[in-house]
């Protein structure tokens, strides 16, 4: 097993350096969410940010946290573990937003993700990847691109496309209808 | 030097479309066999002569060809060779469709519908009592070519006041040299006395040898200018023994038209369309639509005020950076009143680039005199159309959208709106109808009025069929509005029988869709046997609204002011609640819902008792709603931004914004809200 | 380099003829009718040519030569029309006004330079 760890405190603000994934392979971005490691390419990431308070969006599925403003941008905020249907938990001075961004039919979209904090950089070799287990795992497999087993365990990688596509999320749960909390019907 | 001509090509587009323009309204408002009114007609003939020398220097032979008969036609009506008859100017306006799509075509290198093209022709033709049908219009002169020279013998004798039209012989020398070797021998006779001598005036006479092998046209041309203004005589040399028959000839300046260099541009430029044309297949064009990233016309003195506020707004700068360099407690009066500048700058610029948007209504009002002529005619009704306020300026993308639902509602008009004139006369009503279009501004909003003096709505039909679709119930007291707001609701129209004229599929409620994807809001008034009248009122600009800022437990919303009517403190006592209806407050005298905003959107620790918060009396589609908030927070002018790029559509909201302290704030959508409430709707 | 002044109530030819000129090197001023050229000369500019539409709206560019011609600077200013009639009593309506000559409409940009460098020499 010939694992490579870079260390976090290299990466700038936003200094996930583009141009060293390509010449040294794969990099993932791994962060931990209820006690499991998950890893997202790095290419998708566009910067990490410390949790703040954001604008709840009325009706939204409940994994929906909000939107934020991100330098003029209006950008969803999705919790991770809300979204794998995880237990839920108190935000800390650990949790981050992941900023990612997402390739879709329509073009590409910003989102935030908030996890329970960041871990690290790994550069597996693609020979290290597994295909995903067909069970076991606390997100559904689909999500799942592959597995890298590393020293503390097991790094699931996301596949962040398909995870946070619009349709993918809504088709789940979609908003519920206005109406339903409509002091007209609540009468 | 090589010029792409496609730079200019879209003006040319762009100004022959609103020449067509010009022309339509100018024909619709010749009144037929009266006394010729010249401006009126010099106008649309102006209009056409403009198309057609545009068309011609940029390739466009058939819409040369096409409109040169047109231009023909109107400059013999211009000069009272010809009575403007009803069957001339229907020609002529149906000449302006078709010119219209040849346009479009030629833009979109799409097919032409030749038949139509050839039709319409050959009824021009006919008015101008030409036999010829063919559609080259213009067939190439065939003129004999003159016999070849050596040269020839040029008596020039310009009179006293050729160079006052800005001839200069020394020009016409230039160019005779540039046809062969020239000899001038001057001629001084007519030269006067120094004391007598006009320093304008040309005394001096030539004789000229040119010996080479220009032909005779090549050498008048050189005159042409000139002709008219001297004595000329061209005599062929011809003492000269050897012909030099393998000389080439010589070229001949291009200043002629039709020349064989120039046919062959204008076929290059129609090959290039017509292999264009077979790959796009047979589509055709049939509207006039304006392509993505379309231009927008701007006045001078729109420009000018923004170069204005820019210079200004650099003053302000250079002011604060002088502030800021060495800044002390004690010049903070200053800065607080460099500041207040900024904010006026910045303001006042932004209002003047908003306005670069902006457009007169007359484009899209110009087009319904047509509108209402042809379907008239067509329905056997007598329409007098009456447009005011056409220069009240609009967002352009506003515009572009009200097109279509200001069709929709002025066919209704005519169609359902107005009866026939017998019935008009048995009711007491003059036989000429009258449909009202009027644009205007009020409190920051721009309203827009289709009225008519028909037979305005049936209420009974529309209450019958709301109580039939069950979106009415029976035994419930509806005011006329609600009942005449059922015409909004799809699927539902007390047409009798679908007319040819008002079309199928497209209801009232995609009028009033379109209307409120523009922000604005549709309202209808009606009354029995005196006519109805739509209300549209639009806000002024799509991307910047002015908002009351309101707080629901931590969150903050944003209200459009222009939908708030009031906020008020309420009594507990004064709610109702009934039944399937929620909660009613007696407001005014009149019954007024109460949304509870925390609840639909599922706010937590949102002040929950009537008395303790807020009611904001909101108003949309002519239908009143109270809002219960917290508190209200500050007005403020905000940028609007899409959700929906990033999101799904969220009902209730409209859009999302930056507030001052970088929070995004979301904007709701009060029209969405008030149908929330009121499903009917 | 010369001095023009290019007059023609349609956009598209006033771009066409300003660019051809402009590469050519020229000084272009550009008036939209009759009205605007003779404000502009009375306002002091001097042209080496004047080019005019001559169908213009407010004021025909028939009736802008006979007011150029009585302006001294315009007294012998060489003035082209642009026509797109070709016949000849509508060239002389332009030539009687003081007209220096035409340019029938359609050309192309090269037919332009050519006359233009024509007048100027």
């Amino acid at each position: 097993m010939n694992t490579k760890t870079t260390d976090l405190a290299t990466l700038g603000p936003r200094g996930l350096s583009k141009r060293d994934a390509t010449a040294e392979g794969l990099q993932y971005l791994t962060f931990s969410l209820a006690g499991e490691e998950y890893g997202i390419d790095i290419l998708k990431v566009q910067e990490i940010r410390g949790w703040a308070p954001v604008t709840k969006v009325p009706n939204a599925p409940p994994f929906v946290r909000g939107v934020m403003n991100l330098r003029g941008a209006i950008v969803p905020v999705i919790d991770l573990r809300l979204r794998f249907g995880l237990e839920t938990m108190a935000y800390t001075k650990t949790t981050v937003v992941i900023v990612v961004t997402v390739q879709s039919a329509s073009g590409s979209r910003i989102i935030g993700t908030v996890v329970d904090g960041v871990s690290d950089v790994l550069n597996p070799n693609a020979a290290d990847i597994q295909p995903p287990p067909d069970f076991g795992t606390a997100v559904h497999t689909e999500f799942i691109s592959g597995l890298v087993t590393i020293e503390a365990g097991m790094v699931m990688l996301l596949d962040v496309d398909r995870l946070l596509s619009v349709e993918e999320m809504f088709a789940l749960e979609t908003v519920r209808p206005a109406n339903e909390h409509g002091i007209a019907q609540a009468a | 030097m090589a010029i792409d001509l496609a730079q200019f090509i879209q003006t040319f587009f762009e100004e022959s479309f609103e020449g067509l323009d010009v022309m339509e309204a100018g024909l619709l408002a010749l009144e037929p066999d009266a006394a010729v009114d010249l401006e009126q007609i010099n106008t649309i003939f102006r209009a056409a002569h403009s198309i057609k020398g545009g068309s011609g220097t940029f390739g466009f032979k058939n819409v040369t060809d096409f409109t040169h008969l047109m231009e023909t036609l109107l400059d013999k009506m211009r000069e009272g060779r010809m009575a403007i008859s009803r069957a001339a100017v229907n020609t002529l306006l149906e000449s302006v469709d078709c010119l219209r799509e040849m346009l479009v075509a030629a833009r979109e290198n799409a097919q032409v519908d030749d038949e139509r093209v050839q039709a319409l022709r050959d009824r021009l033709m006919q008015l101008l009592e030409l036999k010829q049908t063919a559609p080259t219009a213009t067939p190439a002169s065939d003129e004999p070519t003159p016999p070849q020279t050596l040269g020839w013998c040029i008596q020039f004798q310009p009179y006293p006041q050729m160079m006052h039209s800005g001839n200069d012989p020394v020009r016409m020398f230039r160019e005779l040299a540039e046809l062969g070797e020239l000899t001038v021998r001057p001629d001084v006779a007519r030269l006067p006395r120094l004391a007598d001598l006009q320093p304008e005036d040309c005394y001096l006479s030539w004789e000229l040898e040119l010996v080479g092998l220009a032909p005779h046209d090549a050498v008048a041309e050189v005159f042409a200018w000139v002709e008219g203004d001297c004595e000329l005589t061209l005599t062929p040399l011809v003492e000269a023994v050897t012909p030099v028959s393998a000389a080439p000839p010589l070229p001949s300046p291009a200043v002629r038209p039709g020349t064989a260099e120039e046919g062959q541009q204008g076929e290059l430029l129609l090959e290039r369309r017509q292999t264009e044309d077979r790959r796009k297949g047979d589509r055709r064009a049939s509207a006039v639509t304006t392509p993505d990233g379309g231009s927008i016309r701007v006045g001078i003195d729109k420009v000018d005020a923004v170069i204005n506020l820019v210079g200004e707004l650099v003053t302000t700068q250079s002011m604060l950076s002088a502030l800021g360099e060495g800044f002390d407690m004690s010049r903070l009066d200053k800065l607080h009143e460099a500041l207040d500048q900024l904010d006026r700058n910045t303001r006042d610029l932004q209002e003047h680039v908003m306005r670069i948007r902006m457009l007169p209504v007359s484009s899209v009002f110009s087009r319904f005199p047509r509108l209402v002529h042809d379907m008239s005619g067509k329905l056997g009704k007598e329409v007098d159309l009456r447009i005011n306020g056409e220069q009240t300026e609009l967002d352009k993308t506003v515009i572009e959208k009200i097109g279509d639902p200001l069709v929709h509602l002025i066919r209704n008009s005519l169609d359902h709106g107005l009866e026939p004139p017998d019935e008009r006369v048995r009711a007491g009503k003059p036989a000429t109808g009258v449909i009202s279009l009027d644009a205007y501004h009020k409190s920051g909003s721009i309203f827009i009025e289709v009225g008519d003096d028909g037979r305005g709505l049936n209420r009974e039909a529309l209450l019958r069929k709301g109580l039939d679709t069950g979106l009415l119930k029976a035994g419930e007291d509806y005011s006329d509005e609600q009942i005449y707001e059922l015409i909004f609701h799809p699927g539902l129209s007390t047409a009798k029988q679908i007319s040819d004229v008002s079309g199928r599929g497209v209801g009232m409620d995609v009028v009033r869709r379109n209307i409120q994807d523009v922000g604005g809001s549709i309202q209808i008034t009606s009354q029995p046997g005196k006519g109805a009248r739509i209300t549209i009122c639009l806000p002024l600009t799509l991307a910047i609204l002015d908002g009351q800022l309101v707080s629901i437990g931590q969150d903050c919303y944003i209200i459009p002011l222009l939908s708030v009517i009031e906020s008020v403190q309420i009594r507990a006592d004064a709610v109702n609640r009934v039944a399937g209806k929620g909660e009613i407050l007696r407001f005014r005298g009149q019954p007024l819902p109460i949304l509870r905003l925390y609840e639909l959107f599922g706010t937590e620790d949102a002040v929950t008792d009537l008395e303790k918060g807020l009611l904001v009396v909101v108003e949309a589609d002519g239908r009143q709603v109270g809002l219960f908030v917290d508190d209200l927070e500050g007005q403020q002018q905000i940028s609007i931004k899409s959700l929906e790029k990033n999101f799904r559509r969220v009902s209730g909201v409209a859009g999302a914004t930056i507030l001052g302290d970088g929070r995004v704030g979301l904007i709701l959508d009060i029209s969405g809200l008030i149908r929330v409430n009121n499903p009917v709707l | 380099m010369a001095n023009i002044l290019v007059v023609d109530d349609s956009a598209s030819m006033r771009q066409m003829v300003e660019f051809t000129l402009k590469e050519a090197g020229h000084q272009v001023t550009v008036a939209e009718d009759g009205q605007a050229a003779l404000a502009i000369a009375k306002g002091g500019l001097t042209s080496d040519l004047v080019i005019t539409d001559v169908n213009m709206p407010n004021m025909d560019g028939i009736t802008l030569i006979r007011e150029l011609r009585s302006l001294p600077a315009y007294k012998f200013t060489p003035i082209l029309t642009l026509t797109t009639e070709s016949t000849t009593e509508k060239k002389m309506e332009g030539k009687d006004a003081g007209a220096t000559g035409w340019i029938v409409k359609p050309f192309n940009p090269e037919k332009l330079l050519a006359t233009v460098n024509k007048v100027l020499g």
